[in-house]
């Protein structure tokens, strides 16, 4: 399936940087304001699912670099990475730490076991859509 | 220390396959150390459980749960865990031998090494689900072992049939210990054997010992279970040795032994066990008599010695405990040591079956001697420990509480026949004229002799000075029974009385027995396989059978692959329940108030209608699957009306995808058809409309009731305090409830690999050789 029409082209070229941009917006404000991990990771599947149709199977498998599947085993080990620094603590597991790193401005820059958990969904859920598009897409050849 | 002398194995295990490259053909002698220092160490403890103490080390394990990895060293697990080592050195050494050359040794090793483990964890551990998981890890590695020639089709079934049969019975055992712990309250051994409290009284009493005795028996081979110890001879024979002779079907054993103090004096355990135990005895002897292979010869002795040690944990008395622990050391010492040897004799002829073989004291004399010296102390002739122990088990029967006549009947025709299997066993391989066999015989190597030449050597020491292991382990086992220190007075001759009257009587009808094999035999195999044919074994077979039919009968039934049954089963039988609970608990709640709604919520309501109405009954797939996106974007917008934009935006977004996905599915279906009748139409409506009623009741149900005070108060005031987050909902996934998502996200892995499986991997992969 490679649809040659110069809109959806140019479109998805356009468009597709913007929602990658947007999905890691939204995971890095998820704490505070609506987003959130799951969300990213739909935003960011959906940028890829739009590249996968203007271009084919072949190239956004080229754009991602990594294999979906590799994308959800990355995804899996931050969720639980994000478990060690509590059980290392001696504390009950998934205990939320959280570090605050001064910038120069006077801003602090909040990073959190929590952080690192939901870049684990984020990966997650963007493999596991991308395995499921790619695969499917592919079957077609 | 302690712990880590039990987990050794399994340490050693793993570095196995490296050694095995760096030491070659010496790998047995290398790791015969290990078992070797066991033992050694085992030793040294003898002295601080003299008498009736105890050593308790303990390590926590899971405290919530109340499970430990508490060790409890006294007399009777330390006269096992010897058993374990001591045996366990000298078949790595014999596996070393037998074994030469065969590509899978290390697998070979490191079974056994954690086998070995297992089995002092077994023996040693005082929690008692500790016990059941060392249980359950020695019929796991067993079977590894049974079917260790796994190409060979009999192997691998009679491994499954120990499997099912011990592993079964070991879950049987599981229940068994639970309400134990249930009765008293307390989950260690050392706790039982403290407590007093009236455990016969209690309501769950019959039900813990029936689970307790049929996970005992399943183990230790009794009567009806007996059938899988014969079959798991189609293992290597140094696994014959060591776990279905010396050590592991001793476990159930082990357990009585261990649990007798608490349950004695109760006719329900004690009467079972002397049934159970005479019986099998009995049946092991007369078996063993009646077969001609080497191994089943051997290997329905130890039934019969399983049976013996079970009816003598049954009497209970002082006596009856001390022949108990001699006959367990003698038959280890004198099986082990047979075992190994038939080993050697089937190594070097190439046959199993005694019929075959003759005048091998010729070629092989040193193996002659030392399977003499076993041979005698299993007949239990003097001067060797296993006289010392039929004495003791001949005396303890004359004084037994129970049914002494009964049981000193079917001890003495066992006897009898042992004496007969025994003089089998030494007589047609070794004397008589030389026969001819597959493979021209040689003296059996080094390695192979060494182990059975030291047991049965122990054999004949501990028979000329019984008071010599007495003192060392022998009576700490027995007090560890009684709870006081008891010294007893064992002496190979104890001067003419009963015991020793009856012992020369069963010698000579043994004798008689011998001489009557040639014509005997040949009724007696045709005897037992037509008794095979109704036989327990038969029993399991059918059983089986029956199993996979029904397996078959419901998967057709509920797994046919239609996708359709599947959705109307799991909608029906989901909200008929739901429904039902609903009505019998709370009652209709049909409370319609549309006072406060705007006229863009009848909008949204409408959109998803008629969405859904159009994604029923149009004609066209893609039409249908856009349609149901409709719907789904309907369902956002209530979302986001409600103030919950999280939620929203994750609909939107999922909407999406799926109609995405859906479509790249459906390209690739063929056109809707009409392939249903009208009938299964009209059914499917009724289950799809009732599922929307119910699911209407519970909506307005949970709008009238609440049962508990919600929690969104809780989060809502310490989402900032307690997580530093403000968007609820997020710190709701990632740090209130992170458990459920991590959980999740696996899910998600899961059906992401389902997916990818199911598309990649063609049906026709399988086929391919």
């Amino acid at each position: 399936m490679k649809p040659n029409t110069l809109i959806l082209h140019t479109a998805a070229l356009a468009i597709m940087p913007l929602q990658l941009m947007f999905s890691v917006f939204l995971l890095l404000r998820g704490h505070d304001e609506p987003g959130g991990g799951f969300i990213g990771g739909l935003v960011a599947a959906s940028a890829f699912v739009l590249y996968a149709f203007a271009f084919g199977a072949e190239t956004t498998r080229k754009l991602l670099r990594v294999h979906p599947k590799d994308l959800l085993a990355a995804g899996l080990l931050f969720a639980l990475a994000s478990t060690v620094p509590a059980l290392l603590s001696g504390q009950a597991m998934l205990t939320a730490h959280w570090w605050e790193l001064p910038l120069p401005g006077g801003s602090h820059l909040k990073l959190s076991t929590v952080l690192i958990f939901d870049i684990g969904v984020y990966l997650a859920v963007l493999g596991t859509l991308m395995a499921f598009v790619i695969s499917l897409m592919e079957v077609e050849k | 220390m302690m712990l880590l002398a039990v987990l050794s194995g399994f340490l050693l295990a793993v570095a196995v396959p490296a050694l095995c490259r760096l030491t070659g053909s010496y790998t047995g002698w290398v790791l015969a150390l290990l078992p070797a220092s066991l033992t050694a160490y085992f030793a040294s403890l003898i002295p601080e459980i003299r008498g009736a103490e105890k050593l308790l080390f303990e390590t926590p394990w899971m405290p919530g749960l109340g499970i430990t990895l508490d060790i409890m060293v006294d007399g009777l697990s330390l006269t096992f865990a010897l058993l374990i080592s001591g045996i366990g050195t000298f078949i790595f050494i014999y596996a070393g031998a037998y074994l030469k050359g065969h590509k899978a040794i290390g697998r070979f090793y490191a079974i056994m090494l954690s086998f070995m483990a297992s089995m002092l964890g077994l023996v040693l551990s005082d929690n008692l689900i500790t016990v059941f998981v060392f249980w359950e890890l020695t019929s796991i590695t067993s079977y590894l072992l049974i079917g260790f020639n796994h190409e060979d089709a009999q192997a691998r079934k009679y491994a499954l049939q120990g499997l099912l049969v011990t592993a079964g019975g070991g879950l049987v055992l599981m229940a068994g210990l639970i309400l134990l712990m249930l009765i008293t309250g307390n989950a260690s051994f050392s706790g039982l054997l403290a407590s007093d409290l009236p455990i016969h009284e209690h309501p769950y009493y019959t039900a813990a010992v029936v689970c307790i005795l049929i996970g005992s028996f399943t183990k230790s081979a009794q009567v009806p279970f007996h059938f899988w110890l014969p079959n798991a001879m189609v293992a290597p024979t140094p696994v014959s040795a060591y776990l279905h002779s010396a050590t592991m079907v001793k476990a159930g054993i082990y357990l009585l032994a261990r649990l007798n103090p608490s349950m004695a004096g109760d006719l329900l355990w004690s009467g079972s066990l002397l049934v159970f135990g005479a019986v099998t005895m009995l049946t092991g002897a007369y078996l063993a008599y009646s077969n001609t292979g080497i191994k089943k010869v051997l290997a329905y002795s130890t039934v019969m010695a399983l049976g013996t040690l079970t009816m003598l944990v049954g009497v209970g008395t002082e006596l009856a405990i001390t022949a108990f622990v001699c006959f367990l050391v003698a038959h280890s010492l004198y099986k082990g040591a047979l075992f190994m040897l038939a080993g050697a004799l089937d190594h070097e002829t190439g046959t199993k079956d005694i019929t075959r073989m003759g005048g091998l004291r010729h070629n092989m004399p040193r193996t002659a001697v030392i399977t003499g010296l076993a041979a005698l102390s299993l007949a239990g002739l003097p001067p060797l420990f296993g006289f010392v122990a039929k004495e003791l088990l001949l005396k303890s029967l004359l004084h037994a509480p129970l049914w002494q006549t009964g049981l000193l009947i079917t001890a003495f025709l066992s006897s009898a026949l042992l004496v007969a299997v025994a003089g089998l066993v030494l007589l047609k391989p070794f004397f008589g004229p030389i026969a001819k066999t597959p493979k021209s015989p040689r003296e059996a190597s080094f390695a192979m002799l060494v182990g059975p030449g030291v047991l049965a050597l122990l054999a004949l020491v501990f028979g000329v000075m019984p008071s010599l292991p007495a003192d060392l382990v022998l009576d700490s086992a027995i007090s560890a029974f009684s709870g006081s220190p008891v010294k007893t007075d064992l002496a190979l001759w104890h001067g003419i009385n009963v015991p020793l009257i009856l012992s020369g009587a069963s010698l000579l009808a043994g004798s008689f027995l011998v001489v009557a094999w040639h014509r005997v035999q040949p009724i007696m195999y045709a005897v037992n396989t037509a008794a095979s044919r109704i036989g327990p074994e038969a029993g399991y077979f059918r059983f089986l059978e029956g199993l996979s039919q029904v397996a078959g009968w419901q998967t057709r039934l509920l797994q046919n692959g239609i996708l359709g049954t599947y959705l109307l089963v799991l909608v029906v039988v989901t909200f008929s329940l739901a429904g039902y609970t609903l009505l019998t608990r709370n009652g209709l709640h049909l409370d319609f108030n549309f006072s406060d709604s705007y006229f863009y919520e009848w909008g949204i309501a409408l959109l998803i209608v008629a969405a859904t109405v159009f994604a029923c009954t149009t004609r066209s797939r893609l039409g249908s699957v856009a349609s149901l996106g409709a719907a789904g974007f309907g369902m956002a917008l209530t979302f986001i009306h409600f103030s919950a934009p999280d939620l929203g935006i994750t609909q939107l977004l999922v909407e999406t995808l799926t109609v995405i996905l859906l479509v790249l599915v459906l390209f690739r279906l063929p056109a809707f058809a009409t392939l249903s009748s009208p009938w299964e139409r009209y059914r499917d409506l009724t289950a799809a409309v009732f599922a929307g009623a119910v699911m209407t009741l519970v909506m307005l149900a949970v709008l009238d009731i609440q049962y508990f005070d919600s929690i969104s108060s809780y989060f809502v005031e310490n989402s900032y305090g307690l997580a530093f987050g403000k968007n609820i909902v997020n710190v709701i996934l990632v740090d209130f409830r992170q458990l459920d998502t991590l959980g999740e996200v696996f899910v998600l892995g899961l059906a992401a690999i389902g997916v990818y499986a199911m598309v990649k991997l063609k049906a026709e992969d399988q086929y391919k050789p």
